[in-house]
């Protein structure tokens, strides 16, 4: 058994966003960080790990850089690197970063008892598709937004957690699963998974390495193969904070009438 | 000297100052108040490695080398001196010389328990009649009539983390013996005292001004009885082992310093952009400037000597004097480099609505532990060949 996990170096939004004139993420000026649901599914995998002893492998695509970002993720006890990297990559939109993930996962392997795990979405494109479509391209059941995994033999319970409740979806090993915050807390690097995590392998797939794999064409990946046109990017306005009133009585609603009153709302 | 880290020190670094961010900054301000020392702390870092930094794998250390260690400390003083101290205190101090003098016996017994923070360490030196001068030591330690045991009886005083250690390096009288001109002189042996030992017993916390959540106590020796297999390298080694130790001890306390007064600048570039008098945010006036021009050139200068002392620790190298010159200096910038940032938040520099104050109490141990400024000077002149 084994755990791939997909994850993506992101502009730390946290900072300033910079954009470029056509209305694209201004990358290189911007610090990077993992994306933060992508570390939830990290964790959610060495949590596993640390409980059935499995091998968990990240896999990314990105310039060569992001080797620091899998060296780091080595560092906290992922057992090994993938990075896709090639120019003729670039550009590439969801569907296409997609089609080139799983072209690389596909090529890495996925046995009957492994799972697939992946953040629900990238802070950068806000768009929640990667995962999905990978397993949709490797033919692999997907449960989203997951806030709890148990596994059982070769099945797997996952709460799922939407706006207004919660599912509990059981699915057989292989599996594609996207995570979001409340899964866990990510855990820091060790110390001493900092010093060896320089000495665990890491593998580079490029053009060359998945070229054949029936996934990639031309029309497929990179800028030409990305059905996507960014019109504009843009910060999402901030939201103000939300206020909770506990309670069931009749005082807690009165509260509330009130409160709304106030605001002229009824 | 190359100051380039390496990719791992640049590792360590950044999950330090997260860890640092997440854990040790918002518990600050509350150990501080309360005197309480933070255990929940230990118990995190202890689970990445931050107690067993530099001691190899095989003893359960993390493998990773004295600047990362340095690091660490420097870190956690940024935002905490307390916690900062503990680290700095276990490992240089208890980890250190045993991992240094220990027989492989001793270091398979006491290191992995350490390292893994399953037990905290502390050293006992000073007494009350023994500070600066280390010669003065009353603590004794007699082979009793069977030979078998060491019987301990004295005190020690100031030890940190004295009332939640476990392990303990402690230094005592084993006879006397003549120095290199004949002249009569105290035998000093070193010797590992577990808390459990019959006769050891810890006394009351010391209420101190500044790294308040540390625990600070006297040691207690009353007919102690420890196997003679305790003892901590040869008989008569204890004063030079001490030294060493002590050595090794002011490369952390040098980086506490450090970070005691970095911490204080980054809070004042913070404030000073904040504050707003005479219609104008305080870091446009040209005194906000220079002062804290000033304020970041020393605590960088201050760097480059902690970063020089822990790389000729690590490379096997003398550094006795580099230790002595990193703390001595190091120490009297972040009490500089404090007390100058409380100036610059003024009123509320001086209430403890700020951390400026407390690292301003904090800093100044560091001029005073591990061997005063006094003594640093002794110990460079001494290598200068000044007499």
């Amino acid at each position: 058994m084994k755990i791939i996990v997909t994850v993506k170096q992101v502009p730390d939004t946290s900072g300033k966003v910079a954009v470029n004139p056509d209305g694209t993420l201004d990358r290189a000026s911007m610090q990077t960080i993992i994306n933060p649901n992508d570390m939830n599914a990290v964790e959610a995998a060495l949590s596993l790990k640390d409980e059935l002893g499995c091998k968990v492998i990240a896999f990314t695509m990105g310039p060569p850089p992001a080797e620091g970002m899998l060296r780091e993720l080595m560092a906290m006890g992922v057992d090994e690197g993938v990075l896709i990297t090639a120019r003729e990559f670039g550009g590439s939109d969801t569907y296409a970063t997609s089609q080139i993930l799983a072209a690389g996962i596909d090529t890495y392997g996925v046995e009957p008892d492994d799972i697939v795990l992946a953040g629900r979405q990238a802070i950068d494109g806000d768009t929640a598709q990667v995962g999905p479509q990978i397993a949709e391209k490797l033919h692999l059941p997907q449960i989203t937004y997951a806030g709890e995994i148990t596994k059982n033999g070769n099945e797997i319970t996952v709460k799922r957690i939407l706006e207004d409740g919660y599912m509990t979806i059981k699915v057989k090993t292989p599996c594609m699963i996207t995570c979001i915050k409340e899964l866990n807390q990510p855990r820091y690097m060790s110390v001493g998974g900092i010093f060896e995590c320089y000495q665990k392998p890491l593998v580079t797939m490029t053009y060359e390495t998945l070229k054949d794999h029936p996934l990639i064409d031309k029309t497929t990946i990179g800028l030409a193969g990305s059905p996507t046109n960014i019109l504009t990017s843009f910060t999402p306005p901030q939201k103000g904070a939300g206020m909770m009133l506990e309670g069931a009585g009749k005082e807690t609603t009165d509260k509330l009438a009130g409160i709304l009153a106030a605001k002229h709302i009824i | 000297m190359d100051f380039h880290l390496t990719k791992e020190q640049l590792l360590v670094r950044k999950m330090y100052r997260d860890f640092a961010e997440n854990e040790v900054k918002p518990l600050a301000a509350e150990i501080d108040e309360e005197e309480r020392f933070p255990m929940e702390t230990i118990e995190k870092m202890a689970k990445l490695g931050m107690m067993g930094i530099y001691f190899p794998k095989e003893y359960g250390g993390a493998g990773g080398d004295v600047l990362s260690y340095a690091i660490c400390v420097e870190e956690l003083a940024k935002v905490c001196g307390t916690t900062a101290v503990i680290v700095s205190a276990h490992t240089s101090l208890c980890a250190a010389p045993i991992f240094e003098n220990g027989t492989e016996e001793q270091k398979k017994k006491y290191l992995p328990d350490l390292c893994s923070g399953r037990k905290i360490g502390a050293f006992g030196l000073t007494e009350p009649g023994a500070g600066t001068d280390a010669q003065g030591q009353q603590t004794t330690a007699v082979l009793d009539e069977s030979g078998e045991n060491y019987i301990l009886n004295g005190s020690k005083c100031f030890i940190t983390n004295g009332n939640v250690a476990d392990t303990f390096v402690i230094i005592a009288v084993t006879g006397k013996t003549l120095d290199k001109r004949g002249r009569p002189m105290k035998e000093i042996s070193a010797f590992i005292v577990e808390k459990t030992d019959p006769g050891f017993s810890q006394g009351k916390h010391e209420k101190k001004m500044g790294i308040r959540g540390s625990s600070t106590c006297d040691l207690i020796f009353e007919d102690c009885v420890i196997p003679k297999d305790r003892m901590l390298g040869k008989q008569g080694q204890g004063f030079k082992i001490a030294m060493k130790t002590l050595d090794g001890g002011r490369i952390g306390i040098a980086s506490q310093a450090l970070g005691l007064g970095e911490g204080a600048v980054e809070e004042a570039i913070k404030y000073t952009k904040e504050r707003v008098q005479f219609g104008k945010r305080i870091s446009q006036f040209q005194n906000t400037q220079f002062q804290l021009a000033d304020m970041h050139t020393r605590m960088q200068a201050a760097q480059f000597l902690v970063y020089s002392a822990a790389m000729k620790k690590q490379n096997h190298e003398p550094y006795s004097m580099d230790a002595a010159m990193a703390k001595l200096f190091a120490a009297e910038a972040a009490s500089d480099v404090t007390r100058r940032a409380v100036q610059l938040f003024g009123g509320y520099g001086y209430t403890r609505e700020y951390p400026v104050e407390r690292m301003m109490r904090d800093a100044k141990i560091t001029e005073i532990y591990e061997g005063t400024s006094e003594v640093q000077r002794m110990v460079i002149a001494a290598n200068l060949g000044v007499k």
